[in-house]
């Protein structure tokens, strides 16, 4: 069925895209890169980290572009001054909430959550730094997981349960004491449903999952690797 | 305001940090030349004075704060200076000393100075300031006028915002990044 084209105005803008697209998808389109973190090209959105707010109008309240399908006649405001205010007090609470400590960071130069950070202009965290004592998991032979940088956006979780079928992620608890969770809250390397094919390494957008053996700096993620993985699947299903 | 002609009272200061921030400083080449045409070095690592003095224009402070000696530095430095710049991660997050963050102090003492000792094991009792519970960033004792974030900040970016300073204009910062 082929697709109906529809208009709508991004930051003033007219733009023609198509029924079925998100906001985030019509914009990138059209050359305009909103802020986000949870999504991942290929992976389903849940709207996890809230970065990829715009204004729709109206005084309403904002939406997530990478979950609000765009629709016919549609207003959307990219940025402003209010967006970039809650942008940067989501990433400012990012930065609080766990340990991040770039300069001794495996992903250190390569991170979306640091690289957002310097794009929009977080010099500095005005909440205090909460220090939490959170552990490491290095049961595994190939990979690691480290708490203090995980961001639960849940890309690994997505990507594990809908491209590789193994659901071994899912995250326990609530709010500030939610955590990523392997099988039934097990050491990773007892986890049985995990193939150790990496992909939950590739796809996370921190150093929170990462290869074992690498240093500072030296953690670069093949997250397109993956992105293709699930665009060949979908197309086969 | 600085008149033209006049030279402003630079002072840098070295709290909790490893003085790669100092480093970089030294790291601005020959871009140390125009600072040294605007200002004076009234205070620092790299000149003898003891006192921190009174009417320093801008001080630069690396490190975060992790003892009691370097909160009640701050504390003076905040009082005789007219604009105060966190320099680097440490002085901006807490960053590495603040690694330790998790541990008591006390359980950290043992490890070091008793368990970790091959002769004379003991708690240093005098002529080294006590810590405090945790290492903290510079902006949660005092207020801070300018974050330049970077371990260690760029020399590029420092040179930017001291050439600002130093002209009389409020710092605009190029780009930076944690880490
Ligand atoms: S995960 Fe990213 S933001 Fe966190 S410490 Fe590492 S480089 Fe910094
Ligand atoms: S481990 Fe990485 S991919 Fe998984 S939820 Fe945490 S930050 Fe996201
Ligand atoms: S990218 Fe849209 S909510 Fe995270």
């Amino acid at each position: 069925m082929p697709q109906k084209r529809i208009s709508i105005r991004i930051d003033g803008e007219l733009v023609s895209t198509v029924e079925g697209k998100t906001i985030l998808e019509a914009a990138r389109d059209a050359g305009r890169r909103i802020p986000s973190l949870c999504h991942m090209d290929g992976l389903t959105d849940v709207g996890a980290c809230r970065l990829c707010l715009v204004d729709l109008g109206g005084g309403g309240r904002l939406a997530p572009a990478c979950t609000t399908p765009v629709q016919e006649g549609q207003a959307v405001i990219t940025n402003s001054p209010r967006l970039l205010a809650y942008r940067r007090v989501i990433l400012e609470l990012l930065l609080t909430e766990r340990n991040h400590i770039c300069s001794v960071c495996v992903a250190n130069g390569n991170c979306e959550l640091q690289a957002l950070a310097s794009a929009l202009g977080v010099t500095s965290v005005r909440f205090p730094y909460r220090y939490p004592n959170l552990p490491l998991d290095l049961s595994r032979d190939r990979f690691v997981l480290d708490q203090n940088r995980c961001i639960l956006c849940t890309r690994c979780v997505r990507v594990c349960a809908d491209v590789e079928g193994a659901h071994v992620w899912d995250v326990k608890g609530r709010g500030i004491y939610s955590r990523l969770i392997s099988d039934l809250d097990q050491p990773w390397a007892s986890a049985a449903s995990c193939t150790d094919c990496g992909k939950c390494v590739q796809s996370c957008p921190t150093g929170a999952l990462a290869e074992k053996g690498k240093a500072v700096e030296e953690m670069v993620k093949q997250t397109w690797q993956v992105t293709n993985a699930a665009e060949r699947k979908r197309a086969v299903l | 305001m600085i008149a033209a002609g006049e030279k402003i009272k630079l002072a840098t200061v070295w709290l909790d940090g490893c003085s790669g921030c100092h480093m970089s400083i030294l790291d601005l080449d020959e871009g140390i030349l125009s600072v040294a045409e605007r200002a004076d070095l009234v205070y620092s690592p790299l000149v003898d004075t003891v006192e921190f003095p009174e009417g320093v224009d801008v001080a630069l402070v690396e490190g975060a704060v992790s003892s009691l000696e370097d909160a009640s530095k701050l504390q003076s430095v905040r009082a005789r200076s007219r604009v105060l710049v966190a320099l680097g991660d440490c002085a901006v997050t807490g960053n590495v000393p603040a690694m330790r963050n998790r541990l008591p102090v006390k359980q950290i003492m043992q490890r070091l100075y008793i368990e970790g000792a091959d002769v004379n094991p003991g708690v240093p009792a005098s002529g080294v300031p006590p810590l405090l519970a945790q290492a903290r960033p510079l902006h949660e004792f005092v207020k801070v006028d300018f974050y330049l974030p970077g371990c260690p900040p760029d020399p590029k970016a420092i040179l930017s915002v001291l050439t600002d300073v130093l002209a009389g204009r409020a710092p605009k910062l190029p780009a930076v990044k944690f880490g």
